[in-house]
């Protein structure tokens, strides 16, 4: 499904030792096709967040180096944004302000940051509320606004640490189908982590699934399952879950 | 700075605001409260427990009569002098020194370990070392007032950067923000609040140590009524300066609190 050339992050043998020595990854090579979506899966404490960071230029390796587009990362790109699980918003800002925020940062103008914001807003559904407050707003629609912002910088990848992980399950469904939406308008590249199985099996092109500490890569599944079918019928499509059966007979022998 | 067409256009997803006591009913409590407390004094007073002990009408008395000759205005006046250029200094040199320990580990290591000994020793104990070494002047009363508020001042500013949500810092940086940005951006904003609530601890402390000092040190102003009404057995002057002196440190913390409530809404603090 993926030629080497269309290969946009490249992962070459990153280690990560933090203080105190506990090792959080070791030897990780990998490579992520662009205009997909790859999830990073395994079990807690596996280093999935350290490598997203280490991705987005937040933390540096001991071994190894990240290229994106070919390029060595030394730290944070315009070309790679991050979704927090956190959401990380200011709450002293309104939703406008809180999306355009990564512009703001880039020195754009407020006439042109808080227009390009307003159509991400409505584009992750969160019309009419640019100028209500985080405190006033749910998880799901502090993540949507996590996205938003994410969005607005208009970067061709976008990392997500365990961006559903204090969503409901309800609204972890709909955001779900909403991401998948969004990203077959926009081509861009995803590489989100997550520790739900069903969530890697249902929106993964690419599952590399993480070995407990130190996380080394453990296998990489392409479920190749149909996109164009609806949210419901790709959950009791037989590909579908033959990969969710697939990573857990993995994972299992992980779990103590 | 809530918006409340905001509120009303909510969504069923929206986390309601959580709604306030009546008004009304604590107003009430808080009469009956004072009516309690100042019956209990008048009793007091007319048993009495002590000769110099004055019921809570004559201290009204007395407070009437202050008020009407001028001599507690004289008074807070010559009070005041020492405890806002004390506090004017702390809230410029100590709020900024606490940034700075708050954003250098440098300045940290070098002052953090001062400023945590100051809080936590008996301020009061310094104040005749201020008079052996300033004499008894008005630099000597600023010194009590900046020696007391400091601490509380400078350490607050200082846990207030330093508690920033490292979440932000770093979403900061994944967005390209500079070293610069994050401090005007995100650190400061966040750290405000807490800045603020050290201002109005230090103002608290700043009181204490402005009394202390028309006491220990030379006898002026609310020090000096104190002392003179009570050498010549004036006890309800003394009582109503006393009496006086507490409500107007409460009447101003409580005023700032409010402010403090007003400028950051507990919904859009930080902390």
């Amino acid at each position: 499904m993926t030629m080497p050339d269309d290969t946009i992050v490249e992962v070459r043998g990153v280690g990560k030792l933090y203080e105190g020595g506990v090792e959080a990854l070791r030897g990780v090579t990998l490579a992520f096709p662009r205009g997909r979506l790859s999830t990073l899966l395994g079990p807690s404490g596996c280093g999935k967040t350290t490598l997203l960071k280490i991705i987005a230029g937040l933390i540096r390796p001991n071994a190894g180096e990240i290229r994106v587009n070919g390029r060595r990362v030394e730290g944070p790109g315009p070309e790679r944004a991050f979704v927090f699980q956190d959401f990380a918003l200011l709450p002293w800002a309104s939703v406008l302000r809180n999306v355009a925020f990564g512009l703001e940062l880039r020195g754009v103008p407020p006439e042109q940051r808080h227009e390009i914001a307003r159509r991400q807003i409505a584009e992750v559904g969160l019309g009419g509320f640019e100028s209500s407050y985080p405190n006033q707003l749910s998880g799901g629609m502090k993540q949507r606004v996590g996205l938003a912002r994410a969005l607005a910088v208009d970067a061709d990848i976008i990392l997500m640490d365990e961006p559903f992980s204090s969503v409901d399950e309800q609204t972890r469904r709909k955001f779900q189908e909403d991401l998948l939406d969004l990203l077959e308008h926009r081509r861009k590249t995803v590489i989100f982590v997550t520790h739900s199985i069903e969530e890697a099996a249902y929106l993964s092109d690419q599952i590399v699934l993480l070995s407990p500490r130190p996380g080394t890569v453990s296998r990489i599944i392409r479920p190749e399952i149909e996109r164009g079918k609806g949210p419901d019928e790709i959950r009791r499509d037989r590909r579908y879950l033959d990969t969710v059966d697939e990573i857990w007979q993995i994972l299992k022998q992980y779990v103590a | 700075m809530r918006r409340p067409g905001a509120a009303a256009r909510a969504r069923p997803e929206i986390v309601p605001v959580k709604s306030h006591h009546s008004v009304a009913g604590q107003f009430g409590w808080q009469v009956i409260s004072f009516v309690f407390f100042f019956g209990a004094w008048e009793l007091a007073g007319r048993w009495p427990i002590s000769a110099a002990f004055p019921p809570f009408s004559q201290t009204l008395l007395a407070l009437g009569e202050m008020i009407a000759d001028g001599s507690l205005a004289r008074a807070y006046a010559s009070t005041l002098q020492p405890l806002v250029i004390g506090i004017a200094l702390c809230g410029i040199a100590g709020v900024g020194f606490g940034i700075a320990m708050g954003l250098s580990r440098t300045v940290e290591w070098l002052t953090l370990p001062i400023f945590i000994i100051l809080q936590a020793a008996p301020m009061a104990a310094i104040i005749p070392l201020i008079t052996y070494l300033y004499g008894i002047g008005l630099t000597a009363k600023v010194l009590a007032v900046v020696f007391l508020a400091a601490p509380v001042i400078v350490m607050n500013s200082y846990k207030g950067i330093r508690n920033t949500n490292p979440s932000l810092i770093q979403m900061c940086r994944a967005f390209l923000g500079t070293r610069r940005q994050e401090v005007l951006k995100i650190i400061l904003p966040y750290a405000a609040a807490l800045i603020f609530t050290g201002l109005r601890l230090g103002l608290a402390m700043g009181f204490i140590g402005v009394v202390i000092a028309e006491l220990l040190i030379t006898p002026t102003g609310i020090g000096d009524l104190i002392t003179y009404n009570s050498s010549v057995a004036e006890y309800p002057r003394m009582f109503a300066t006393i009496a006086s002196l507490v409500a107007v440190a409460a009447l101003t913390l409580n005023g700032l609190e409010r402010v403090e409530r007003a400028l950051f809404p507990p919904e859009i603090r930080g902390t």
